[in-house]
């Protein structure tokens, strides 16, 4: 199929769904109204909400406010996941004595610690920012985990036999493996940073793409929640067309096809 | 005229501890030496533990008894004077054929400016100058074979052990690598101990071929000097006389070894 094919197809998908839920929810089917205004408003309503927004220019603070939350959870729970793994990695005692408590934290949905966060950062971006980074950390760290003790048995002995010093099969070795692995789950990762962040500022926050949503939903303005979503969606595909792009310029080395490790 | 001995292994022993205690004896006792100059092939029955008794000469294994002498000094830790080329893949799959192969001198503390021409030199000298920039899964397997081979000979190593280097590559492949390899090798002629399990291509390479018995407990049961003339050309020399002669005299000995071989392994899969 040609990608022009491809494009219309998908673009036919959203007037489907969005001719259907306008229709359903303004035509009444068999004498009733199958989707009520006041729980699903309608697209029109929704659509001049979102306009609403980007025209008086309230939307560019909150979406700042959720980028920097999802950078910087990123960020930080990025670098603490590589050096946390690369570490137990290296040093099976300590990841043996750590196990129990790293499973049982990782066993713990996140949204609890929210509050407690909330208590401690105070309901600036900093509570947002650490409950986003125990979701990125927890994911990178398994990567880089595996990632480092998964370096292939030979490439390792090459690197020996080529005279490599234990710092050198770090920096040539290890350190490349586990940055591939980091890599390798950074549209995971990423996505959770947003997560992180619109998930704390639902629970407490007075900026921000989740404080949008709440607001919205606390005064039944259901066009504004969904209005939100939507924006919501269209800010995660851009990240993650971005993280395409970084993809494809970090993992050049990778073969793209089902590839061998 | 005495020529040094380069590799020696003096009554090498190599044993492993299973997971239920009991002890595999690999190897019984291999003596085995590789003169300056010269090149060797052990050849085996599959599982015989000659690549074991390679890793013992590289010093990754360290053998149960006996010793290794490299140059006449024991060998302590890995072997420094040895380039290895592994049956595997073993190229840095992060980086593209040419730092692949200027790595070998970096890691000697070569500044990279002085390392990548000469990197650039090796790779043209194995055919591959125009794929530098190729990473290793973009290379096909008798590509990245060469690379390694360079990543090796770059470092100029006295002593060459090859793991059945050329083992997973096709018929055609592993003729034009050997040619490759004897072209480098005639260059300077380090000595080199090479392993594989195809008789044809250890008596097309070598200067003496060894033969190994069928594992556990495998010694080494023959040594046949390869008298045929050098340079050769892998091509030509397997149509030579004297290969046929020495090829039916060694796969006399080696034939009930590699039967010996497979029954012990159907009968291992049995018991298990």
């Amino acid at each position: 199929m040609s990608r022009a094919m491809l494009l219309a197809l998908q673009v036919l998908v959203a007037i489907v769904c969005i001719a259907l839920w306008q229709l359903l929810s303004s035509v009444p089917v068999l004498g009733k109204i199958l989707l009520p205004p006041f729980f699903f408003s309608n697209p029109v309503d929704v659509f001049d909400q979102i306009v609403k927004w980007f025209v008086s220019g309230v939307i560019w603070k909150h979406l700042w406010i959720t980028l920097v939350e999802s950078i910087l959870a990123f960020v930080i729970g990025s670098l603490g996941g590589v050096l946390i793994g690369f570490w137990f990695a290296r040093q099976p005692l300590v990841a043996a004595v750590f196990d129990p408590y790293v499973k049982m934290v990782n066993a713990l949905p996140r949204v609890v610690l929210a509050p407690i966060f909330a208590l401690w950062l105070g309901l600036g971006i900093w509570s947002k920012v650490a409950l986003g980074v125990t979701l990125v950390f927890f994911i990178v760290f398994f990567n880089v985990y595996q990632g480092v003790k998964e370096v292939s048995r030979t490439v390792l002995d090459n690197g020996r036999m080529l005279g490599m010093s234990e710092g050198q099969l770090m920096r040539h070795v290890y350190w490349p493996s586990a940055l591939s692995w980091m890599f390798s789950s950074l549209h995971t990762s990423v996505g959770f940073a947003v997560v992180g962040a619109v998930v704390g500022e639902y629970l407490g926050s007075a900026a921000g793409l989740g404080y949008l949503i709440q607001q919205a939903e606390g005064v039944f303005d259901v066009a504004g929640v969904f209005a939100g979503m939507f924006v919501l969606s269209a800010f995660v595909i851009l990240i993650d067309m971005g993280v395409t792009l970084v993809e494809r310029r970090l993992l050049v080395w990778r073969p793209t096809v089902d590839g061998r490790g | 005229m005495t020529t040094p001995t380069a590799v020696a292994l003096e009554d090498a022993k190599v044993a492993f501890r299973l997971g239920d205690g009991r002890v595999y004896t690999a190897v019984e006792k291999a003596h085995l030496t590789v003169a300056q100059g010269e090149f060797v092939a052990i050849v085996g029955p599959t599982g015989c533990g000659k690549s074991t008794l390679l890793n013992v000469a590289a010093g990754l294994l360290k053998p149960a008894a006996g010793g290794v002498r490299i140059f006449d000094r024991p060998l302590a830790g890995l072997n420094r004077d040895a380039g290895y080329l592994f049956q595997a893949d073993a190229l840095f799959p992060w980086k593209t054929a040419l730092d692949n192969v200027a790595i070998g001198l970096e890691i000697k503390g070569t500044p990279r400016t002085e390392a990548l021409p000469l990197a650039q030199k090796w790779l043209t000298s194995v055919g591959l100058g125009a794929f530098a920039g190729r990473y290793p899964h973009m290379l096909s397997g008798g590509q990245r074979k060469r690379v390694a081979l360079a990543q090796v000979l770059i470092r100029d190593p006295k002593i060459l052990l090859m793991d059945e280097p050329f083992g997973p590559l096709d018929a055609q492949t592993r003729q034009v690598m050997g040619n490759l390899l004897l072209d480098l090798w005639n260059a300077d002629r380090k000595a080199v101990l090479f392993v594989t399990h195809d008789l044809e291509e250890a008596i097309a390479l070598a200067d003496r071929v060894v033969i190994m018995s069928a594992g556990p407990s495998s010694r080494i049961i023959g040594d046949w000097r390869v008298n045929l003339q050098r340079p050769r050309d892998i091509f030509e020399v397997r149509l030579d006389k004297e290969f046929h002669a020495l090829h039916r005299e060694i796969w006399s000995v080696l034939k009930d070894e590699v039967m010996k071989g497979y029954a012990q392994s159907t009968h291992a899969a049995e018991a298990v």
